[in-house]
């Protein structure tokens, strides 16, 4: 009886969320291609001094406004630093800003949201400033943080990280608020927890889903507001080499050199475009709603 | 299920003493809960039974203070638990009755339980909240709360997440939850409605069993009377939020006095009873529960009242007592049945 070969196997237990998740990303292609070009991005930013650039910054009035040539692949700018590094140094800022801000403006939002959401009483309160803040289009609202203090790279951040928290905010008190009712909630009373722990143990990690796809919303919204600002010139100090500052020096030089312009534009749009499609393939593989009606 | 004598004992453990819960609303009041009063004693099933609306499951959230205080406010009345009375005490105490002396299972087993949480990880919490037990002794008491509730392979469901689990499985461990901390009261609101029948029957047994094992009083909410039967001790009749009759189980059902409770037994189907036959189709209470908004000085059952005079609907009927420990509010109550119904019903 020993030798009894085993009747069934288990069945290889692949929860439901992980099962799904891989199913949304088969059904969309187009998240996939989002997240490798995305992590292609990363690996430009984290590598940049590795994939032949220069200094970015080094000057060499001879060699201005070269165009496309073996040595400088993107050509050089009005003052002769290479255009190829700068936008691959360039990469580094958009990333670094991107993600920080989506970071801190869904943690800010994400606190704010729940404790909104489950105290009436502050309720009031933060939502009118919420509105306030939402009343101002982000870009100015960051110009005029921004020119409270010094340009830097973190008041850049933090300037667009605020201007994005109210929206963080709408989404998670809309979530709590739908929670808050939710039975297992009442439940969770019922057996005297705590409020604390009811919002970290019972509501926050059922907020989580919708809020990893808002972030990604946030990250490529935040890259677009940054290369606005260092655009006009509110942004990133001039002395680093942003997307936006390249396409500031290069706009004057669009009818010389239209190729300085050209090359930060182009990988402005395809990281923003890649964070967009990983998003909407995370919404869809996030929401079983959408999921199964697809 | 043989239904086990009650254990002697004078001392109620719960003592609910004309309760008032109103609700203040942009329309006005509403008289939920408008002074109900009831004892539970030690090891007791008591089952509170009604139509939707008559103020059970008010009567049970404000016994637990679960109420949302606006709108909701206990206006008058005492709940004594243990010789304390609840309503007095601050929401830090309150916070430690909950969940520990007393427990709630609700109706929904579907939506109760935590969807991103393993059940596990939902037992253990009352045990780490309320005995200080490290997160691991409290999961092999939960994996120990499991078997109790009869759920095979306790071990690895405590790692599951309450989706994978079939709805009779979740109301099996909410009863687990609800008796982690060995309450001394558990209150179940409507704890089968939501199952099918068969699951309904041994959830019945389960709970049943629970009760006898660990001597906890239960306080039963429901609307279906052949769930009373199973296992209540004491009925007590609410409608509109009132009490209208309070008997034993077998005094009930031989012989209610109050005509809403005799309603109420009409409309439930018997086994045995053919549909087709003539005269027996199940009796139905006509017209609807009244707004509870605007107090009617009278009776408040006398609008759909078969036996209802004049008197009804100018004063309230008080509650008199009828038998020992058998209350109904009632002016014209429902004759005794003569011996001679009684053995017709029982040939």
């Amino acid at each position: 009886m020993a030798a009894v070969a085993p009747v069934i196997a288990a069945p290889k237990s692949v929860s439901p969320t992980v099962q799904r998740f891989k199913d949304a990303l088969r059904r969309h292609p187009t998240a996939i291609a989002g997240a490798i070009v995305l992590l292609l991005m990363m690996l430009v930013a984290i590598f940049a001094a590795w994939l032949g650039t220069v200094d970015p910054q080094a000057l060499s009035p001879i060699r201005r406004l070269r165009p496309i040539s073996e040595e400088h692949w993107f050509g050089t700018d009005m003052l002769g630093r290479d255009v190829y590094s700068r936008v691959i140094y360039g990469t580094r800022v958009s990333l670094t800003v991107g993600l920080a801000v989506a970071l801190l403006a869904t943690t800010l939002g994400l606190f704010i949201g729940l404790v909104t959401g489950y105290l009436r009483w502050l309720d009031a309160v933060v939502m009118r400033v919420m509105d306030g803040l939402m009343s101002i289009p982000s870009v100015l609202l960051a110009i005029a943080l921004i020119s409270l203090t010094r340009a830097s790279l973190e008041n850049v951040i933090i300037a667009i990280a605020i201007a994005e928290v109210p929206r963080v905010v709408r989404l998670v008190r809309s979530l709590v608020l739908t929670l808050r009712e939710q039975p297992y909630v009442e439940a969770a009373i019922a057996s005297g927890t705590r409020l604390p722990a009811i919002l970290m143990r019972h509501i926050l990690p059922n907020t989580l889903a919708p809020l990893l796809v808002q972030a990604t919303y946030i990250w490529a919204s935040a890259m677009i507001t940054e290369a606005i600002l260092s655009f006009i010139g509110a942004g990133t100090p001039p002395n680093i080499p942003s997307w936006g500052n390249i396409m500031a020096e290069a706009r004057s030089l669009i009818q010389v050199a239209p190729t300085i312009l050209l090359f930060p534009g182009l990988f402005l749009s395809l990281t923003v475009l890649s964070v967009n499609l990983l998003g909407d393939g995370l919404r869809d593989a996030l929401d079983p709603r959408l999921a199964r009606r697809i | 299920m043989e239904i086990p004598p009650m254990p002697p004992s004078d001392v109620p453990l719960l003592r609910v003493q004309d309760l008032k819960t109103h609700f203040h609303t942009r329309d006005g009041v509403v008289r939920a809960v408008d002074g109900v009063s009831f004892d539970v004693m030690p090891g007791e099933t008591l089952a509170v039974v009604g139509e939707s609306g008559c103020g059970k499951s008010v009567t049970a959230m404000s016994i637990l203070r679960l109420l949302p205080m606006p709108p909701a406010r206990i206006a008058g009345g005492r709940i004594e638990f243990e010789g304390r009375n609840l309503l007095d005490l601050s929401e830090p105490d309150m916070r430690k009755v909950r969940g520990n002396a007393i427990s709630m299972i609700f109706q929904e087993p579907m939506t109760s339980l935590n969807p991103v949480l393993t059940i596990g990880r939902q037992i253990s919490e009352a045990l780490v909240l309320h005995r200080g037990m490290t997160e691991k002794a409290a999961l092999a008491r939960a994996a120990e709360m499991l078997r109790k509730v009869r759920i095979p392979e306790a071990e690895r469901r405590l790692a599951q997440y309450p989706h994978e689990l079939s709805g009779g499985m979740r109301q099996r461990v909410m009863i687990a939850m609800a008796l982690a901390c060995g309450p001394r009261l558990l209150i179940a609101d409507e704890p089968t409605s939501a199952l099918d029948v068969t699951i309904q029957a041994q959830i019945l047994e389960l709970m049943h069993e629970l009760r006898d094992e660990t001597g906890a009083s239960v306080i039963l909410i429901t609307h279906d009377l052949g769930v009373v039967a199973e296992i209540a001790h004491r009925v007590v009749v609410m409608y509109a939020g009132r009490k209208v009759e309070e008997a034993p189980i077998g005094e009930l059902f031989a012989a209610p006095r109050h005509p809403y409770t005799r309603g109420l037994l009409g409309s439930m189907p018997h086994l045995g009873d053919s549909v087709n036959e003539t005269g027996k189709r199940l009796v139905e209470i006509p017209g609807m529960v009244p707004s509870l908004k605007e107090p009617a000085p009278g009776c408040l059952f006398a609008p759909r009242c078969p036996n209802a005079t004049e008197r009804c609907s100018r004063d309230a009927p008080a509650l008199e007592q009828h038998a020992p420990g058998h209350w109904a509010a009632c002016w014209n109550p429902v004759a005794a049945p003569r011996r001679a119904a009684a053995t017709e019903e029982t040939a």
